[in-house]
This record gives C-alpha cells, sequence and structure tokens, in this order.
C-alpha cells in the first residue's frame, strides 16, 4: 500500500532522512519509534505530500504530492501536538466531513463514543478544549471516515483509560482492511498495538521488524487488586481506570484494555510495596469462570 | 473544486471573523466614518464639492494609506503565522487540493478586508441620506471599484509575501518594507525630489504608474481635479497617453492584475515547497 523508496529530505545543507526504503502492506500496524529528531515527523510529511523530497513516495502507486485529494481521501491523520484552531468545533467538524465527503455525524458519534459530547462544545473554540478533548476530537475526524491508512503521532497519549479502551477497540475494527502507522518516542507506549516496528535513528531505518501479534487490539483483562492497607492516592490513581474499591478500601476491582495491560501495570509498580495480591486475567476467562461457580 | 474552494474561503472567513485584528480593523474604519460626520465633514464646501461627496473624498484618501498596510500585515501574519503555529500541518492533511486552499484563502480574505471599507461607505452615505443630504451614487461605485481594486492588489502581495517568508516575523517585517517603499514613491513625497534632481519626465511617470498606491490616488484625485494640477508637470503625460476615461480604466486594472499575478506566484511557489 505505502511504498517509501530511497527517499532523502534536506533542510538546506543538513540531511534529516536519508534514504528511507520501507513498504508497508494493509493489515500492517507498524510502530514509527525512535528518539527526538530520528526523522519520523519529516518521513510522516513526505506521506501525507506536505514535504517535497527525492526520492519516490506511492501510496496506492499514487504520488501523495500530485494526487492529494486521492491520496489524503484514504489517510486519517492526528498529530502529536493540536494544531491551535480558532475555529469552534461544530465548524472544524462540518469542514472535515465537507472535505471528507461524509456525515459529520458520524464524526460527532464517535467523539461521544470516545467521551466527547462534540454537540456540547459545537460553539468552543477548538484551542480552548483540554488536551484530551482535542485528541480525542481529532482522533474522532480520523477514524469517522473511510480511512485505509491511519497515520498517528502518540495518538493515546493524552486519553484517559476509558477513552484508550474505546479508541483500541475502533482500531481493532479497522485493523484487517488499514494499514497503520503509529509514531512515538517509546516503544512501550505502543508496543501492544502494532505488530511490526520500525526504529529510526539520525534519518535512517535501524531495526524493522515483525512483533508478535498476541494482544487483540479488543480484548479486556478483568483485574483484583488487594493492598496491605488503604491509600488515598492509590485510590485516585485507580479511580481513574474505573476500578470501584471495597469499603475497607483494601481491595479493588475493574477492567483494563488487552493493550493498555503495560500502562497498567506501570502504575501498578509505582505503589509496589502497597501491594498484598493481584489477580489479572482475560475477561473473557473471569466471566466464564464466574459462570461455572 | 468550487465545493472545497468554498469550503477555504468560509473557514477562513468565520476564523477572520472571530480575530481581534478584524474587530480592530472594523472599528478602525468605522470610527474613521464617525470622526469625519462628527467634524461636520457631510456639511463643509471645499473646491466645490460639498457633503457626502466630500466625505467620501476624505474617507477615500484615509482609506489610501491605511487600507494597504491592513490588508498587508494581516495577511501575512495570519498565512505565515498559521504555517507557523502547525495549523496547515493539520489542515493540509485533510484531501483538498492545494488549489482550492489558497484561492480559497484568498477569496475569503479578499471578502474579510473589503467588507467593513464598504459597508463603512455605505453607511455613510445611508445616514447622509437619511439627515437629507443628496447621495452621490456614481462616486459611491466609482470608489468602490477602486477600494476592492486596491484590496485585492495588496492581498495578492501579502499572499505572495506570506508564501515566500518561513516566518510571522520576516513576512510581517517584508510587508512593512514594501508598504513603506511604495509610499515613498507617492507623488508629493519623492516623485518631486526626483524631479527637483532632473530625472526626465517619462521615468517619474513610470513610476507613478507602477505604484499602485500612487495609481489610486491619482485616480481618486480625478475627480475632483480633473486637470490634476495638484501632481504638476507629469498630469500632461497622464492625461495626453490615457485621457479621463483611459486613465480611470487603468486605475481599475492595473491593480487588479498586479494583485493577480502575485498571488498566482504566491500559488506557484506555495504548490512547490514544503507546506508546513
Amino acid at each position: 500500500m505505502i511504498q517509501f523508496e530511497n527517499i532523502i529530505k534536506r533542510f538546506r545543507r543538513h540531511q534529516v532522512l536519508k534514504g528511507i526504503n520501507l513498504t508497508i502492506e494493509r493489515g500492517h500496524r507498524v510502530a514509527l519509534v525512535g528518539s527526538n529528531g530520528a526523522g519520523k515527523t519529516t518521513l510522516i510529511r513526505c506521506l501525507l505530500g506536505e514535504y517535497t523530497c527525492e526520492g519516490r513516495v506511492r501510496v496506492d502507486g499514487m504520488d501523495p504530492r500530485r494526487f492529494r485529494r486521492e491520496v489524503l481521501s484514504k489517510v486519517g491523520f492526528v498529530p502529536q501536538l493540536p494544531p491551535p484552531l480558532r475555529m469552534p468545533v461544530g465548524q472544524l467538524i462540518r469542514f472535515s466531513a465537507g472535505l471528507c465527503e461524509t456525515d459529520p455525524g458520524r464524526m460527532t458519534a464517535l467523539a461521544d463514543q470516545l467521551g466527547f459530547d462534540a454537540d456540547h462544545f459545537h460553539s468552543q473554540p477548538f484551542v480552548k478544549l483540554s488536551g484530551g478533548q482535542k485528541q480525542k476530537l481529532l482522533i474522532a475526524i480520523a477514524l469517522g471516515r473511510e480511512s485505509e491508512l491511519l497515520v498517528m503521532d502518540e495518538p493515546a497519549a493524552n486519553l484517559d483509560p476509558q477513552a484508550r479502551r474505546i479508541f483500541f477497540s475502533l482500531l481493532a475494527e479497522k485493523k484487517e482492511r488499514a494499514a497503520m502507522l503509529i509514531s512515538s518516542h517509546r516503544l512501550d507506549e505502543v508496543a501492544t498495538l502494532v505488530n511490526r516496528v520500525v526504529e529510526m535513528d539520525q534519518g535512517e531505518i535501524v531495526l524493522d521488524d515483525r512483533v508478535a501479534d498476541l494482544v487483540e487490539l479488543s480484548s479486556r483483562l478483568y483485574g483484583r487488586i488487594r493492598l496491605i492497607q488503604p491509600e488515598e492516592a492509590f485510590a485516585r490513581a485507580i479511580s481513574e481506570w474505573g476500578f470501584t474499591g471495597s469499603e475497607s478500601g483494601r481491595v479493588w476491582e475493574g477492567f483494563v484494555a488487552g493493550p493498555d495491560r503495560l500502562r497498567f501495570l506501570g502504575l501498578l509498580s509505582r505503589y509496589a510495596a502497597l501491594l498484598s495480591g493481584m489477580e489479572i486475567v482475560e475477561a473473557e476467562e473471569k466471566e466464564s469462570s464466574v459462570h461455572v461457580v | 473544486m468550487m465545493k472545497y474552494l468554498w469550503l477555504a474561503a468560509s473557514t477562513d472567513i468565520i476564523e477572520s471573523l472571530r480575530a481581534r485584528w478584524f474587530m480592530v480593523y472594523t472599528m478602525v474604519f468605522g470610527g474613521l466614518v464617525v470622526i469625519l460626520f462628527a467634524f461636520g465633514l457631510a456639511e463643509s464646501r471645499i473646491m466645490g464639492f460639498t457633503g457626502l461627496s466630500r466625505l467620501l473624498i476624505t474617507y477615500i484618501q484615509l482609506s489610501m494609506a491605511m487600507l494597504p498596510i491592513f490588508v498587508l500585515i494581516t495577511t501575512v501574519r495570519s498565512v505565515a503565522g498559521d504555517r507557523e503555529a502547525g495549523i496547515f500541518e493539520y489542515l493540509l492533511s485533510l484531501p483538498i487540493t492545494l488549489g482550492a486552499w489558497f484561492w480559497g484563502r484568498v477569496f475569503g480574505r479578499f471578502f474579510v478586508v473589503f467588507l467593513p471599507v464598504f459597508i463603512a461607505m455605505l453607511g455613510a452615505t445611508a445616514w447622509g441620506m437619511v439627515k437629507g443630504v443628496e447621495a452621490p451614487w456614481q462616486l459611491l461605485f466609482y470608489y468602490t471599484g477602486l477600494l476592492m481594486a486596491l484590496a485585492w492588489c495588496f492581498l495578492g502581495i501579502g499572499m505572495l509575501i506570506s508564501s515566500l517568508a518561513r516566518s510571522a516575523d520576516v513576512a510581517q517585517g517584508a510587508a512593512f518594507v514594501v508598504w513603506l517603499t511604495l509610499l515613498l514613491f507617492l507623488d508629493l513625497i519623492l516623485l518631486g525630489v526626483l524631479i527637483q534632481e532632473h530625472l526626465p519626465a517619462e521615468t517619474a511617470v513610470a513610476i507613478a504608474l507602477a505604484n499602485p498606491m500612487q495609481v489610486f490616488r491619482t485616480a481618486t484625485m480625478m475627480l475632483f481635479d480633473p486637470q490634476l494640477v495638484l501632481l504638476g508637470p507629469t498630469a500632461y503625460i497622464i492625461l495626453d497617453n490615457f485621457g479621463r476615461i483611459g486613465y480611470i480604466a487603468y486605475a481599475l486594472l492595473y491593480p487588479t492584475a498586479l494583485g493577480s499575478a502575485c498571488a498566482g506566484l504566491g500559488y506557484l511557489h506555495f504548490k512547490r515547497s514544503d507546506l508546513p
């Protein structure tokens, strides 16, 4: 679907991309990782036809610079930094839906699913929304149309756990028929979302590897955490994940999105000294065992 | 194509209407008309012009000084500023052709910069009529045409500068230099000196004819000074070569063509360069 052939990009004398060769097919979910300045954003901008470059970029055989409409109609893009748009939320949705020839209601419904009430914020300038709200709206715009290629720069960074779970299930719906390019400077942030990792360093690809695709994007884990003693900070943190506590505040139960397991374990590791017991199982497994009992 | 152009234009119009610069811009031109009324210009009689005609002439002379710099600064800041802020990265990832995006912005911006000036002029005429003063319709139409040509010209120049400049500060500086240069080449400031220094009259006239601000100025002067006495000896060359009607046509067409050419060049550069 996507072909980069010997892509070179220079800014004055500085060569930012040094002959990138990369092919991405439908069904590939690629983590594009690398430190700041590795060339990830530049490569994405070449893919979107925003930068001129040497070499050949093709999306389904078309040059994104020459066939902008045809190529970009297939692309859903979520940038790392939300643009400081002054236009109101309603207008942004109408504008995007108009260009993408899709129903604005579809984007609004997706935003709603992610926990952002677009109708309520209809007249609010986009720039005045919180970081999480902006991210939810941009994801809704990217996914609320017939996109076959999703290009996302740290898409879930500002989302709360509930929104992340819905976001992962939305990605799961697209995973067979779309290609995904997810950029991040940390692999652990996106590891469970992808089946391929491409690492960039100083304008070159230094690693291109398939990874085990064991985590279903739409899967859920059941978690039961026992504490030595109740702790207010832990209660606040785990409540954000939708967990509910016992009256004593020592036992907490809830569900975690499958791809979020690493992040969840990261949270628990911060309170390791407080833990007296922990059970994490696939939600279906738990539901069936409860059924048997 | 037209649908996307309209989408881009309407977005720019709505964005501009919400912007602070637009409020200032509207208040300046609206306030100008109020001040002219307050000073009783509509009741004054100068050089044979009375009432609303006199007010419109004064208004148009003031517009000549202010409109270009307002159009230039707001246009270059908005386009180069949007690029700098990362707005282009997102909006140009949506499926819109660069032509629809660029020209949509030009037309949207033209509507926004012309509208307050025109409404102020129309408002003045309407108010004058309410007060029982006869409305100079011919003058109003003529000045509307001249203002449109002037606004379009500087909008085109602004779009060219903003396409070439990579930062809002550079764009703003360049816009200011362009405006200042054209201002310096107005007849009463620099051309007088040039003629004094025995520059051939043809060269002085060529400079005057190339400067859209001077073209606008001469065309407006023509209405209350048909022999262009105020312009000095260069008036003979202008009137001999163009005639009155010919010059009026030139004053409408030349700035429009210059603005279109600049915007066209800006578009070509925009299309071939890095967008964000």
